[in-house]
């Protein structure tokens, strides 16, 4: 287990343990900053075969703090991958079937070239010295990956949450790429209060005096206070009141009363203290700002003068969208307005509203009736893809 | 959103009005039982509104292309003629707005079909006659008080509508209480009283 220790250099960011490919010169990656970054790499996950036709690719967007490890060991945290229960042998994304690709995206932590990578120009971590990544930037390092492989059309894109943007980037980027596409739990755009959420997050890790400006690696530092917090006020949002209700109500941890401090008396601050704690293991704080903020810039419908719809115009690609009635951060408003737009392109498109309490997580969890769903979608998708039943 | 007690006799004569390979989008899709047949027996390029989220996600588990929404609010978001047919199948007695939905799906579509129960059949008359209070029948079984059938019609009230709206009537089936289909020969005042539901193909 490499975990992440203050003083140190993140090795997963240079060296990590999953197979990297690396662009040199030759090959920079176009920023919407206006720069090129160059040069770079991606760290990606495989599962399964690519067939003859290449066309069994399946390719899995992580979210804000995920990462390429979606259905094998995190060789950080020691823990299953954050998508095995959907994906695997025999589940219902089936690697025995599918050539699933996952990949760190441009602006993490794990491998791909982020912040806490080591600028080839100066020998340190790059810090905030790289350009502000979007989510197209990530997408359109993504295609370049995609190439490698010689795919030429992508039998799914998937993805929640952030995963979910860059699923609807995908679609909208390069239609003629993309077969089908599950965006989870996401919005075309951030909302004003999730850009709201982000920004406690990024002034929490700001104000701790271990963060240096963002060159904490060169002070042999980490800003893990700020950093935990961050995670602390963003973990609320992910639940919702009726889970954090039925799991933590209002029980005391490990203690018979009220102490008249400020100890973890309750429950849930002992989780929510836990949850930003274990957090700082696997995750660099400047790529937090970084993650945070290419979800801040994304509005597809600003990029097509203000109408979504033309952001999917003429598009041939199956859609099928998903949110959950609990989700406070991505609310079924959002996936809505999608499918309207979508409906207005005269898009092929599903889409299922989920009952369930869990909130924004749910798409991580294991939700029967979200499974059903994907299992349909990708089944039909795949008989018409000629994939066979 | 089928609001119908029936075994839907109603869907194989809409599935006879479709040739194979059209662009159907099938509002009020219940669980999909039409898009399924059409599916299988035309392979059309089928889409689904459904209004009831169970409905929608069992459609989507058995791969069908359907969305949650409502035939009187979500129908605008559709683009002029993006379907060869539009079919309302047992759902315009439901909707708020007959009127205005019936002129999103000629917009929507090239034809549209849509069938109905008929509430000038005999059953229908007899019961508020007789007995003086408002049906219950197999096909319509609510009560006043819980149906979600708000707006009844008649087939001669339907054929009104239809040219109120500029909409030419290429093809009218009456179905009677076995689910045959009453003889194209027969007048209009035969059908709207011995009619238990209509299938119109309409066009504008």
């Amino acid at each position: 287990m490499a975990v992440l220790r203050a003083g140190k250099t993140n090795n997963e960011a240079d060296q990590p343990s999953s197979p990297v490919l690396r662009f040199g010169p030759d090959k920079p990656l176009k920023l919407d900053a206006g720069t090129l970054l160059s040069p770079f790499q991606i760290a990606y996950r495989t599962y399964g075969t690519l067939n003859d036709a290449r066309s069994n690719a399946i390719l899995v967007c992580h979210a804000l703090t995920g990462d390429q490890h979606v259905a094998s060991t995190n060789p950080v945290t020691g823990k299953p991958g954050w998508w095995e229960v959907l994906i695997g042998p025999g589940k219902i994304i089936d690697t025995s079937r599918f050539f699933v690709i996952c990949s760190n995206v441009i602006g993490g932590c794990l491998g791909s070239t982020g912040p806490a990578s080591t600028n080839p120009a100066t020998g340190k971590s790059y810090g905030l010295d790289l350009p502000v990544i979007t989510i197209r930037d990530m997408v359109r390092a993504q295609q370049m990956l995609v190439d490698h492989f010689g795919i030429e059309k992508l039998f799914c894109v998937l993805g929640g949450s952030m995963g979910g943007m860059q699923v609807l980037q995908w679609a909208s980027s390069y239609p003629e790429r993309v077969f089908s596409a599950l965006p989870i739990a996401t919005g075309a755009r951030h909302s004003s209060q999730n850009i709201a959420f982000h920004e406690v997050g990024r002034q929490a890790v700001m104000a701790d005096p271990d963060w240096h400006g963002g060159k904490y690696f060169e002070h042999g530092k980490r800003p893990e206070k700020g950093l935990a917090v961050a995670r602390m006020a963003a973990h609320i949002t992910y639940l919702s009141e009726a889970a954090l209700h039925r799991k933590f109500g209002r029980n005391l941890q490990d203690r018979e009363a009220l102490t008249f401090g400020f100890d973890a008396d309750f429950q849930i601050e002992s989780y929510l203290r836990h949850q930003g704690m274990t957090f700082v293991d696997r995750f660099d704080a400047n790529s937090y700002l970084y993650m945070t903020r290419s979800m801040d810039y994304f509005d597809l419908a600003a990029d097509h003068g203000g109408r979504l719809a033309d952001a999917f115009a003429g598009t041939k690609t199956r859609f099928c969208l998903v949110s959950f009635t609990s989700d406070w951060l991505f609310p079924t408003e959002e996936s809505r307005s999608i499918v309207h737009a979508l409906n207005a392109a005269g898009a092929s498109v599903s889409f299922v509203e989920i009952e369930t309490d869990r909130g924004h997580d749910a798409f991580l969890l294991d939700e029967p009736e979200l499974f059903a769903a994907i299992n349909g979608f990708i089944g039909s998708a795949a008989r018409a893809r000629g994939l066979g039943v | 959103m089928s609001v119908n007690g029936s075994q839907r006799v109603d869907l194989e004569v809409v599935a006879n009005l479709i040739p194979p390979q059209s662009r159907v989008l099938d509002v009020g899709s219940g669980d999909g039982s039409l898009l399924e047949l059409l599916q299988e027996t035309k392979q059309v390029d089928g889409r689904g509104l459904e209004l009831s989220q169970r409905g929608v996600n069992e459609c989507v588990a058995r791969g069908l292309s359907v969305i949650q929404g409502d035939a009187d609010k979500d129908l605008e978001f559709y683009p002029d003629k993006g379907f060869d047919f539009v079919v309302l199948s047992q759902t315009l007695q439901a909707t708020r707005n007959p009127k205005l939905v019936l002129d999103e799906l000629l917009r929507i579509g090239n034809r549209a079909i849509v069938s109905f129960p008929n509430f000038g059949h005999w059953r229908v008359r007899l019961s508020l006659f007789v007995k003086g209070r408002m049906p219950v029948t197999k096909d319509l079984p609510y009560s006043w008080y819980d149906t979600p059938n708000i707006h009844f019609c008649t087939i001669r009230d339907f054929v009104n509508l239809c040219e109120e709206l500029g909409a030419t009537v290429e093809k009218a089936t009456a179905l009677d209480a076995n689910g045959q289909k009453i003889g194209l020969s027969m007048p209009w005042w035969f059908w709207n009283f011995f009619g238990q539901q209509a299938v119109f193909l309409l066009k504008r």
